[in-house]
This record gives structure tokens, C-alpha cells and sequence, in this order.
């Protein structure tokens, strides 16, 4: 591994670091949270955030921005601490998370939440959102990106594959969709309410340029980001991240069920010091 | 000896029904070329459309500005959500499908995609309330509520060709989500004899008449101007008050109308009596403790046949003839 890179890994993982440490402390504002979420996307969103966008973080409005749409609103506490991570949201305002009047309500909301580009919540809405978005900036002759971040779940949702279509037909080489493989949804495993496999045949077969990698591996997710945008062939692009629930707090990780974890009050102070000490730090 | 009976002549149950009465006059295509009109001053129009551009008038916006079409395939879901993908983008899109699938398959998308983030979306549907005879899957006889219900949306119902032309730049100037409903093919123009003007969020009186106030919007104004010049025969007279914003209701024009007293009030609408015009204005009178003798012509709360459009017309009250009788009963 060369220097730079070498770098740019040590660099991404602190952010990781970082965004699931702030998940798991608005976790324990609430006392609960889609916390496994949070954990298994974090190294997707350091990337992303960190790393892939193109971002100015104290103008979250900036005409020139890659967009990114959340289309699993309830992956919200993540996508927050990833904005704080990235400096859009300020630190101490983590501990509104889920209060009245709070800017970080717990599903995302576009008018509440500087740097939220979309109100998810209502699944497998944000791909369609993504596909006009994208006609929008061809339009306007931008070269920014919209990524968009959708579940395992949604693929559920027909509307998704409507999105999945019309994306290759508009052929929209400027729209980077992320499926978030952790095969939970919240009537169980993902897989078994609905059988979604083969997906990199199938996205291949629909026209979009596919990787499908370890979302837990930064070098990986980092790689595949880099090949996401400099794809030389006119198609929208996926990456496939199959994630771990839980990621980075290894007792959370170990449990059965998981969709929407509850979490102990002393079980935070724990969960927290499993991850400085996995990543080793201490928390 | 058999005698040869001439075969009665078949009444068409086709999707697309002619809403014009006999020897009325029409305008072809008023949204297409409106919206081309209008297109050529803002360059943020685009058209999308889920497979029903040719009936929806929207080919002729396609023709015209093909750079600007966006053909979403049969795909309602998606329509509106890349509608709501355009709009945060800056465009002003303009999104035609038919009634039914806008409001029944993607209202979800309608609600959160658009409505909810306050977006510039224009959707224009075509056979709202019962204008085709194609059975219960193309009736949109509940829309209006459906829409009605959805906050943040302008609800527009217009009667004729003239309205048409005038209400694309009316709802373009207006910012936010607006539901019209659409009269496409060869619409009925009546209202130029009435010196009329649309504004948004305006009812407007028609003509006067001391005996009966007929309150109507969409296609059920034109039936109530001829049910007034029929009835004057009888020398019953009947004022007519056009309400084309079904959201927001310019009740105070209602209230004053309503408010006068001695006339039967009638609301006259295509739509089932659930949750359209003829409640939104029972409930704004009650809530302003103004109680006429208050009457509807309406749908039924039922699906509705498949048939001859004239003889749904006929069968479910909505239809000029059928509509003067049942005035005419009411009023003794």
C-alpha cells in the first residue's frame, strides 16, 4: 500500500471512528435508536462524507454539491452523525437527537435538518427522487453526483425497480445508488421476507454499472466509490455493501435481533468502550 | 315475413368519451398548447408524463420541446418522484397522467416526494370524476377528496377549453404542488360568452337568479348554465356560481352567495358525494352558521358502470336533462 493511501485509510477509519461514536451517543440521548443501522453503514458514510463527495460543509446549499438522498429515513441518527462528522452539524447539537423542536428528528426530514436532501421514511421513494434529481442536473449542465442510499428492504417496494429502469434509460452516469446489504428488515432476515438475490446479476441485467463489496472494509468501499465515478460507460452505477448490523460494537453485533435494537442504560457506556477499543482508542 | 329492423345505433363505451353536448362548441388540445405558450417564457417548464402523453394533450408540448420532455413510462410512482427530483432541481415540471393513477397508485409519492417539501410540481389529470365510460379502474370519482386531503395542495377543477388556456400560467405563477384536473381532446368552450376570467382561489358568479343557486366546478358549470336556460322556461331562475379552486375554497364568495336568502342552494359536481365540493361547502356553512335549504348532485358512493358516457351521465344525475328534472323536484 502506498504512503498516500495508506494514509487516506488511516484518515477515513478515524472518521469512522467518529461517525459511529456520535450514533452511539444520540443512542443513549434516546435510549434507543436504529443503532445496528448506524453501525453497519458508518465506513459507507465516512467515505461518502469524508472522502467521495464533493462538499462545502458550512453551506450545505451550495449550488455545486453532490446530493445525497436518504432513502431509508430511519437510517437518520447515521446520516446526522456523518453531518457532524463532516462539520455541517454542530457537535453539540447531537444531544437534541429526538427532542422537541430539535433539528435531528429520529426518521430524516428534508425541511428539518440542514444537509438532508430528502424526507425518507416512506420506503423505496428516495431511487425515483434520485432519477429526477439527476435529469435536473443534466439539465442544468452540472457535474455533480447524486448518491442515494437505500436498504436491502426497499428493494421490497416495486417503485424501486421502476427507479432501477428508468435510471439506465436515462442513461444517468451522474447517480451513484448504494444498497445497504445487512439482510434485516423488520419483520426478520431481509432474504427470507423477500427473495432478492441474485442482486449483482440483476442490477447488471437492469444497465447499471455494479460492484459489490465488503461495506465494511474501507479499502474496499473506497475503491469501489473511486470506480463508481470515474466509470468511463454511460450508466447510472451500484455499489452493493453487504454490512454487518452492529458493526465496530461486537456484543451488539452478536445479537439475533436487531432491526431496532434495544440497548440497556448501562449497555451505552459499554457499547461505547467496545468501539474505542476495537478501533484502539480509549473512548 | 320478417321485417328488416334497422340495428339501433351502438353507444361507444370507449376510454375516451367526447364531454361536449351536441353541436357544442370545442377547442382542440387547450393544456398542449397553453403549456407550449406559456413554455416559451420559462425555460424551467419541462413535461413528464407515465405513457399517456398523446392522452393527455402533453404531445404537443413534446413535439414542440422534445429537450424538455421526460417519457417516465408506465410508472406512476416514479413519475412523481422524479417530478419531485426535477423540481429541487430548479425545473417547473408539469406532469400529466390520468386521474385514477395519480391520485390512487402514487398518492404516497404525491405526499411526501411533493407535497411535504412544499415542491413546484403541476399535475394535470385527465378523466377525472366519470368522463370515460371504461369502468371503475379509469373512474376517478374520488379524487378530489383524495387530493383535498393532502395538505399544502392547490386542488383546481375547470369547466372549459378557455378556462384551461387561462389557469396553466395562473397555477406556473403559483409557487408550490397543484392538482388539476384535465379536459384533453376536443373541449368544450363556453365560458367566453361569459366574460369570464380564472383566478386562482376564486369562485365567480355567472349569472344571477333569485330562485335557486346552483354551486358547480369542472364540467357540472357548463351543465348548470344549460340547466338555467332550460329552466327559465319554467320561469324558475337559477344563478350559477363557478367554484374552480376546490383548495383553497374562496368561501366568502360562497358565504355571501349562500348567505342570500330564498334560494335553494345546489351543489353540482363529477365526483362522489364523498369529500368534494358539495361537503367542503356544507361544512364551511355550517361553520359559519349559514343553513340554506342545501342540496347535492353528486356520484354516488358506489363504482360506477361501465357504458355510453351520455347514459352515465344519465344514470348517475349528472347530465343537463336528468339534473333540471331533479332541481325541478326540489323545487316543488
Amino acid at each position: 500500500m502506498d504512503t498516500s493511501i495508506k494514509e487516506a485509510r488511516t484518515t477515513l477509519a478515524e472518521h469512522a471512528y467518529r461517525i459511529r461514536r456520535n450514533a452511539l451517543l444520540m443512542g443513549e440521548v434516546q435510549g434507543q435508536g436504529y443503532i445496528g443501522q448506524a453501525l453497519d453503514i458508518a465506513d459507507v458514510l465516512a467515505v461518502a462524507y469524508c472522502h467521495a463527495m464533493n462538499l462545502k460543509a458550512e453551506d450545505p446549499q451550495w449550488e455545486g454539491r453532490d446530493r445525497f438522498l436518504l432513502s431509508n429515513g430511519h437510517y437518520a441518527i447515521a446520516l446526522y452523525a456523518a453531518l457532524i462528522e463532516a462539520g455541517t452539524i454542530p457537535q453539540e447539537e447531537l444531544e437534541t437527537y429526538g427532542s422537541d423542536d430539535s433539528r435531528l428528528p429520529m426518521s430524516g426530514m428534508a425541511s428539518y435538518t440542514p444537509g438532508m436532501e430528502m424526507s425518507g421514511g416512506s420506503l423505496g421513494q428516495g431511487l425515483t427522487i434520485a432519477v429526477g434529481r439527476c435529469l435536473g442536473l443534466k439539465r442544468k449542465g452540472s457535474d455533480a453526483f447524486v448518491y442515494t442510499l437505500f436498504s436491502d428492504g426497499e428493494l421490497d417496494e416495486g417503485a424501486v425497480w421502476e427507479g432501477l429502469m428508468s435510471a439506465a434509460h436515462w442513461k444517468l452516469d451522474n447517480l451513484i445508488a448504494i444498497v445497504d446489504v445487512n439482510n434485516q428488515q423488520a419483520d426478520g432476515p431481509s432474504g427470507e421476507i423477500m427473495a432478492f438475490e441474485p442482486l449483482v446479476e440483476k442490477m447488471e441485467a437492469f444497465g447499471w454499472f455494479t460492484q459489490r463489496v465488503d461495506g465494511n472494509d474501507l479499502d474496499a468501499v473506497l475503491e469501489a466509490f473511486d470506480a463508481a465515478r470515474q466509470h468511463p460507460e454511460p450508466k447510472p452505477r451500484m455499489i452493493i455493501a453487504d454490512t454487518r448490523m452492529g458493526c465496530g460494537v461486537p456484543f451488539l453485533e452478536a445479537r439475533e435481533k436487531n432491526h431496532f435494537i434495544r440497548v440497556d442504560e448501562h449497555e451505552w457506556q459499554l457499547a461505547l468502550q467496545a468501539l474505542a477499543a476495537g478501533a484502539g482508542r480509549t473512548a | 315475413m320478417n321485417t328488416i329492423t334497422p340495428k339501433p345505433k351502438l353507444k361507444t363505451s370507449a376510454m375516451i368519451a367526447s364531454i361536449a353536448s351536441e353541436g357544442q362548441r370545442t377547442q382542440a388540445a387547450p393544456f398542449g398548447h397553453a403549456l407550449v405558450k406559456l413554455a416559451a417564457e420559462r425555460p424551467e417548464i419541462v413535461g413528464m408524463t407515465a405513457d399517456l402523453a398523446k392522452y393527455t394533450d402533453l404531445h404537443i408540448f413534446a413535439q414542440v420541446y422534445p429537450e424538455r420532455f421526460y417519457q417516465m413510462g408506465m410508472a406512476e410512482q416514479l413519475l412523481m418522484g422524479a417530478a419531485a427530483g426535477l423540481a429541487h432541481e430548479g425545473a417547473m415540471p408539469f406532469v400529466t397522467t390520468y386521474a385514477v393513477f395519480a391520485t390512487r397508485r402514487a398518492y404516497d409519492f404525491m405526499h411526501q416526494a411533493i407535497a411535504e417539501d412544499n415542491l413546484n410540481v403541476k399535475i394535470a389529470c385527465a378523466l377525472p370524476g366519470l368522463t370515460t365510460g371504461y369502468g371503475p379502474s379509469h373512474q376517478a370519482a374520488e379524487d378530489l377528496a383524495l387530493m383535498r386531503a393532502m395538505p399544502g395542495m392547490t386542488v383546481i377543477d375547470p369547466c372549459d377549453a378557455l378556462e384551461i388556456e387561462q389557469m396553466v400560467p395562473a397555477v406556473a405563477d403559483h409557487p408550490g404542488p397543484v392538482y388539476m384536473r384535465l379536459l384533453r381532446g376536443a373541449v368544450p368552450r363556453v365560458l367566453d360568452e361569459y366574460d369570464y376570467r380564472f383566478e386562482l382561489g376564486k369562485a365567480k358568479v355567472l349569472r344571477g337568479g333569485r330562485d335557486v343557486l346552483v354551486i358547480s366546478s369542472g364540467i357540472m358549470t357548463m351543465r348548470a348554465l344549460e340547466v338555467a336556460r332550460e329552466l327559465q322556461a319554467d320561469n324558475v331562475d337559477v344563478a350559477v356560481l363557478h367554484v374552480p379552486t376546490i383548495k383553497p375554497l374562496d368561501t366568502s364568495t360562497i358565504l355571501r352567495e349562500a348567505g342570500r336568502s330564498g334560494r335553494l342552494v345546489v351543489v353540482a359536481e363529477n365526483h362522489t358525494t364523498i369529500g368534494g365540493l358539495g361537503e367542503a361547502i356544507g361544512t364551511a356553512l355550517l361553520r359559519a352558521g349559514v343553513t340554506p335549504q342545501f342540496r347535492q348532485i353528486a356520484l354516488p358512493d358506489a363504482f360506477l358502470d361501465a357504458g355510453a358516457l351520455p347514459t352515465l351521465h344519465d344514470r348517475y344525475g349528472i347530465s343537463t336533462r336528468v339534473m333540471a328534472n331533479t332541481i325541478k323536484t326540489w323545487i316543488g
